[in-house]
């Protein structure tokens, strides 16, 4: 049996503990409002790029030799993997998640007998894949998203990878990240960046794809082969911004629900904790009593 | 007729610049300068580092804005440009540019991995084709 001043200190370490994860709630809620208003805000770009991508591909659709970015190298031995996660953790399984999806696609890759490269964006990607497969990651970016993700940022990594595509050092890409669902579902998604495979778009943007490319013929200036030399890194750094708005917006749902949890379960400990003080304290009265009573009778 | 407009959109990845009925946009194409009017033959065009103009009505140019490079979309009612960094053009400075033209070849001239060299070369370019438009 813990003694009273051990049951007060207990409730008052848990008070402060919750006195944080309900603060840090409140902070990841407001963070996630932005995050989801600036994804919001990327919208338009990435939906008008789907667009223009979609008729040059149409009309692209017959030419055999097709840029490297959308046909592939021809072979398929090297694999980039690009990890994004936070880069902190206190936000539930979310980041747990993301690595056993990548972990379980490095472990189908080396199964088949390819080679794997691993990029990660975020610290605690890094830190949890590093206990498997260290060998395997070539580089980590950090605070991509300090302060602010910005398309520069993002724009920067797309550059990096095509670099390394360009100097062949692998074959395909594919990124991992969690999409946004809502604040208490987000679902680890693979998304295939090099060769470029057409995104599952959501239903609106489909349908508003269909109506714009079934009719108008596009001028091309120049030919079609330059604008896409041009739109294809464009459009994969736009994928990479893209996803990596979706995992903020994803992380700090994920960190708000874990938050609200906490709060409620510390909560709960308090109250538990309190009825076991009171009895204590009661038992303790009732103890002290008997003894006087008793001692009294005694004389 | 004098009264048709066309949709002009001008997007950045991070947000919606400018969305709103024109008479006439000018945009610096990667072969040349095209103008768009109402009923413009559909196009998809590279677009250079340069300024688009925007004509509120006929003969009155009522927004510069200076764009570094992107792409052009151009149907019968809607002008599209995808702009990666748009300023309007009465917002940039002269001497700021300048200087930051000359931090941008410093950059590059202790650049120790291709791709801060990368970066600083692409930056370069912009900050140039800025100071050009200011002359013209």
């Amino acid at each position: 049996m813990p003694s009273l001043k051990d049951l007060r200190i207990r409730i008052s370490s848990v008070k402060s503990t919750q006195k944080i994860t309900s603060a840090m709630k409140m902070v990841a809620a407001a963070k996630l409002r932005r995050a989801q208003e600036q994804a919001e805000a990327g919208r338009p770009y990435a939906e008008r790029m789907g667009r223009m991508l979609g008729s040059l591909a149409v009309s692209m659709a017959d030419a055999k030799n097709g840029p490297r970015l959308l046909a592939g190298t021809g072979s398929q031995a090297v694999h980039l993997v690009v990890v994004a996660t936070a880069d902190r953790g206190l936000c539930g399984g979310f980041n747990t998640n993301i690595v056993r999806e990548s972990r379980r696609l490095v472990e189908e890759l080396l199964r088949d007998g390819k080679t794997v490269k691993i990029l990660c964006v975020g610290r605690k990607g890094r830190d949890q894949l590093k206990r498997y497969h260290a060998n395997l990651i070539i580089d980590t970016i950090e605070d991509i998203g300090k302060p602010r993700l910005t398309f520069e940022a993002a724009d920067n990594l797309g550059r990096r990878v095509m670099a390394m595509f360009d100097a062949g050092e692998f074959d395909v890409c594919t990124l991992i990240y969690a999409r946004f669902k809502s604040a208490i579902s987000q679902i680890v998604t693979r998304q295939q960046l090099i060769p470029f495979a057409a995104v599952e778009l959501e239903e609106d943007e489909i349908a508003a794809e269909a109506t714009t490319t079934v009719g108008s013929v596009y001028d091309y200036e120049p030919e079609e082969e330059r604008i896409l030399q041009e739109l294809l890194p464009r459009n994969l750094s736009v994928q990479i911004y893209r996803a990596l708005l979706e995992n903020n917006a994803s992380e700090q749902g994920a960190r708000m629900t874990a938050m609200d949890n906490a709060t409620r379960n510390a909560g709960e400990m308090i109250k538990k904790l309190t009825l076991v003080y009171n009895r204590t304290r009661q038992a303790a009265i009732t103890k002290e009593l008997i003894e006087i009573v008793s001692a009294k009778e005694a004389m | 007729m004098a009264a048709e407009t066309v949709e002009f959109e001008l997007v950045s990845p991070e947000q919606l610049l400018l969305s709103e009925p024109v008479a006439m946009v000018i945009v610096p194409g990667e072969e040349g300068d095209f103008g768009v009017l109402p009923r413009h033959a559909p196009l998809i065009s590279n677009v250079r580092p340069g300024v688009i103009s925007v004509y509120s009505q006929r003969n009155e140019v009522s927004q510069k804005i200076f764009v570094a490079g992107g792409f052009a979309e151009v149907t019968g009612e809607r002008c599209t440009v995808l702009a990666e960094t748009a300023l309007p053009l009465a917002e940039i400075d002269r001497q700021d540019t300048e200087q930051r033209l000359r931090n941008s070849r410093e950059d590059l001239a202790d650049a120790k991995d291709d791709v801060t060299r990368a970066t600083a070369e692409r930056q370069i370019g912009t900050f140039e084709a800025m100071l050009r438009a200011l002359q013209s």
